[in-house]
């Protein structure tokens, strides 16, 4: 831990032998970074298999699905899903997207790869806490999984978790036992995770850069991931605290969440003078940067990736940076959003309303800067280029339902309805994953030295573009329509007619989900047949491209690079070429 | 002499905007974290305690108010104590920091001792996360057991971190960066206190 210690880590490496110290219990920046995506990926199946399970049931609610009983012989009795176990499949669905998948991916994965590259270190500043890292996040995975193991099985209170039904314990409903405890518990750990992985990003960003590296020379990937740390800093700490109160509720019969009088199953609950609404003050002061941790890495991948296929910078590179920051900080001030139902003074509705509207704007501008510098280049398509392109839609799509769901008189009738779904979906299940996919199809080549196939690429993103607008545009109907979120079946008079919309939905969704077999298929492919990468396939300028594709142990082969240039030096004018690479000792005009 | 980031590769790397070590540079990181999960704790306590109509204010001057004033006597002086190992450290003087250390972990676990026989002497009245013998609201016990146990943790993890240091420093095995960083650990954790101790104790003198 000492300054000198970090300093031999980091500058006197030797590489590691033997199997588990190089690919297992390793320290070094890429393989870590490879572990997080490999976990993501895991993760994401299963996810997207319990929202299959989901949207079978939404479409025919009186469905047998073959096995599902083995799962769980309570949850699916002749393997129809009861509502119980609908629920809790959602609340694993959404735990597990968004901590495992969206927090874990774009940010641990990708950003634990690149960014000690993009700023020319030859590691992150402390390897070893790297490497603990994130052995703690696969251990919070494991606990959360085996949730599905315990007797009554996952737990039912969605993602968020809400008390009082989260913290009173087993009278609640299956799932409410044990498996909302191992819930708890998994998010405690993860928290204490990301604490340590974002200690590290902040770190190495301001302390490792390599000469010439000027924080405004860094790429706009690298200051995503920088901003996406410091807001990480603040948010899991919030998070950490209200799980252990969670945990106390549940185990050593405090009452910080549970009020007086509750009678649920028939017993009365022995907890007084608790406030299930401080959970939800707790829980969203965390869960709303949360949704920005989400989303900022792959705003930032995008943007960086962009300049490449256009051959010219974005139109904004210093506004984007600022565009990041605001979000980051803004993203502290509207928690409110989610409770303008919760019976909190209407009043306090605007106090929330207002800093929302105002997250657009930084939002809109980073949008109009995408649109903008795209109009008038002449965009080279490739797989990462369309998932960009993709990118900037959905965020669009889902952005926009935003701005309905930030006025509390709007969102009075719209709050646990689809049009929350939908919005969501766009934004985190969608756009992030498809800033991942950008990430993958442009730094897959560098990670692995092989370049992926363009034409599997292309046909899984078109699938995909479609099928997703397919599965989540109508839910903005259903949602306009009245159709209630976590809902296991639609029963309703009102909400009956609106079942077909649903079973097109979840066509669409299994579809799509089917479709996704391309990429896992051109992963594989793509490692074992894919045609050798140079170092710098895509004629890019930042610093991962001046070096080999793998880049070798220590990053940069011993050297120590110089950096001259700022990150996206495209056609530009006096230049050489049509690029000048950062490290290019070719320095043009640069304003 | 401070390290910067930059040291021992002079002008091979750009120079921090802090220029500081990186281990400080965490450790402020992590303090800044830690800060907002108190923040969020004590945020919770204040949340039901506005809410309760029947709060309790169960701390007489003696024991109580009393044990928490030396309680606090103890830590300050242990910040003090502190502060001579980071100099004696910083000016190259071995032993008077490693006796400097061992004072400030000794100060630290007799803080902790005296915590936890406050929190016996508690149980013992009947005192519990879930229970209050006066009658009144059941969260003072959750409130206080977990408010003041997160930072009893705290205290505990830095006196470990403490002996650590001691046993290590003479040996060379860690250098003054490494005491000042664990100094500003400790630092923060006496900072807690401060707003522990008026917040969880005096507000709820009798």
């Amino acid at each position: 831990m000492s300054e000198a210690t970090a300093h031999a880590a980091t500058h006197q490496h030797t590489a590691p032998t033997g199997f588990f110290r190089k690919y297992v219990f390793s320290v070094d920046h890429k393989v870590i970074g490879l572990q997080y995506y490999g976990l993501g990926l895991f993760a994401v199946i299963i996810g997207m298999i319990l929202s299959w399970l989901m949207r079978l049931h939404l479409g025919w609610s009186t469905l047998a699905i073959p096995g599902l009983e083995k799962l769980s012989p309570v949850g699916a009795p002749g393997n129809v899903m009861t509502p119980e176990y609908y629920l809790s499949l959602m609340t694993m669905h959404g735990t597990i997207m968004v901590f495992f998948v969206l927090t874990n991916v774009p940010f641990a994965g990708f950003g634990n790869y690149f960014l000690p590259i993009q700023v020319g270190a030859a590691d992150m500043a402390f390897p070893r806490m790297n490497m603990m890292s994130f052995w703690v996040t696969l251990s919070a995975f494991l606990v959360l999984m085996a949730a599905f193991f315990v007797s009554g099985g996952p737990p039912l209170s969605g993602w968020t978790a809400y008390a009082p039904l989260s913290a009173i314990g087993q009278d609640a409903g299956p799932g409410q036992g044990l498996g909302q405890t191992l819930w708890a518990v998994s998010i405690a750990i993860f928290c204490v995770a990301q604490l340590l992985g974002a200690l590290n990003f902040i770190a190495t960003t301001l302390d490792l850069r390599t000469r010439g590296m000027s924080l405004a020379r860094m790429p706009l990937s690298t200051w995503a991931w920088f901003i996406t740390s410091v807001i990480g800093l603040m948010a899991f700490a919030v998070l950490l605290p209200a799980c252990i109160l969670l945990f106390l509720d549940r185990v050593a019969g405090t009452s910080f969440f549970v009020p007086s009088g509750l009678v649920v199953s028939d017993r009365l609950q022995p907890h007084t003078g608790g406030s299930p609404l401080l959970w939800q003050h707790l829980f969203w002061f965390f869960g709303h940067p949360e949704v920005y941790i989400a989303i900022l890495p792959a705003i930032g991948i995008v943007s960086h990736i962009l300049p490449a296929f256009m051959r010219k910078p974005m139109l904004g590179t210093r506004v984007l940076i600022g565009c990041m920051a605001a979000i980051g900080f803004l993203s502290y001030m509207v928690w409110g959003h989610h409770m303008f139902v919760s019976g909190m003074n209407p009043f306090s509705a605007i106090l929330f309303s207002v800093p929302t509207l105002v997250i657009t704007i930084p939002a809109t501008i980073a949008t109009l800067l995408w649109i903008g510098s795209v109009y008038g280049a002449r965009l080279r398509i490739t797989t990462a280029s369309l998932f960009c392109l993709g990118f900037v839609s959905v965020f669009i799509s889902g952005g926009i339902s935003g701005f309905f769901l930030a006025q509390p008189s709007i969102d009075t009738y719209l709050h646990a309805t689809y049009f929350v779904v939908a919005h969501f979906h766009f934004v985190m299940g969608v756009a992030a994953i498809f800033g991942m996919f950008a990430g993958t199809y442009f730094w897959m080549p560098k990670m692995i030295g092989r370049m992926m196939n363009e034409s599997l690429g292309k046909l899984h993103f078109w699938i995909t573009f479609v099928g997703v607008y397919c599965i989540f545009m109508p839910m903005h109907y259903l949602g306009l329509a009245g159709n209630v979120r976590r809902y296991a079946a639609f029963t309703d008079d009102f909400l009956v007619p609106l079942i077909p919309v649903h079973q097109f939905i979840t066509i669409a969704a299994l579809v799509t989900g089917a479709a996704q077999l391309i990429f896992l298929f051109n992963l594989v492919w793509t490692r074992f047949r894919g045609p050798k990468a140079s170092d710098n396939p895509w004629q890019a300028t930042s610093l991962e491209w001046s070096t080999t594709s793998p880049p070798p142990f220590d990053n940069f082969g011993g050297k120590q690079l110089v950096v001259h240039n700022e990150a996206y030096l495209y056609g530009v004018q006096g230049a050489s070429g049509d690029y000048v690479m950062q490290t290019s000792p070719e320095t043009v005009a640069q304003d | 002499m401070e390290f910067t980031a930059g040291h021992g590769h002079a002008g091979l790397m750009e120079e921090s905007p802090y220029g500081i070590p990186s281990g400080k540079l965490a450790i402020w990181c992590f303090v800044l974290s830690d800060a907002v999960t108190f923040a969020a704790v004590l945020f919770a306590y204040g949340y039901l305690r506005v809410g309760s109509p029947d709060w309790s204010t169960p701390f007489s001057f003696s024991p109580s108010i009393l044990n928490g004033i030396v309680m606090t006597f103890v830590l300050l002086t242990s910040g003090l104590t502190m502060l001579a190992a980071v100099e004696a450290a910083k000016a190259g003087r071995t032993s008077a920091g490693t006796r400097w250390l061992w004072a400030t972990c000794a100060l630290g676990a007799l803080f902790a001792v005296l915590h936890l026989l406050e929190w016996r002497r508690m149980i013992e009245e009947g005192w519990r996360l879930f229970q209050n013998p006066t009658g009144g609201a059941v969260q003072f016990g959750a409130a206080f057991f977990s408010v003041t146990g997160l930072h009893l943790l705290h205290v505990v993890g830095g006196v470990v971190a403490l002996l650590i240091m001691a046993l290590g420093f003479p040996s060379g095995k860690y250098n003054r960066t490494d005491i000042e960083v664990t100094g500003i650990y400790w630092h923060f954790v006496d900072l807690v206190w401060m707003f522990v101790f008026p917040l969880m104790y005096l507000m709820n003198a009798k």
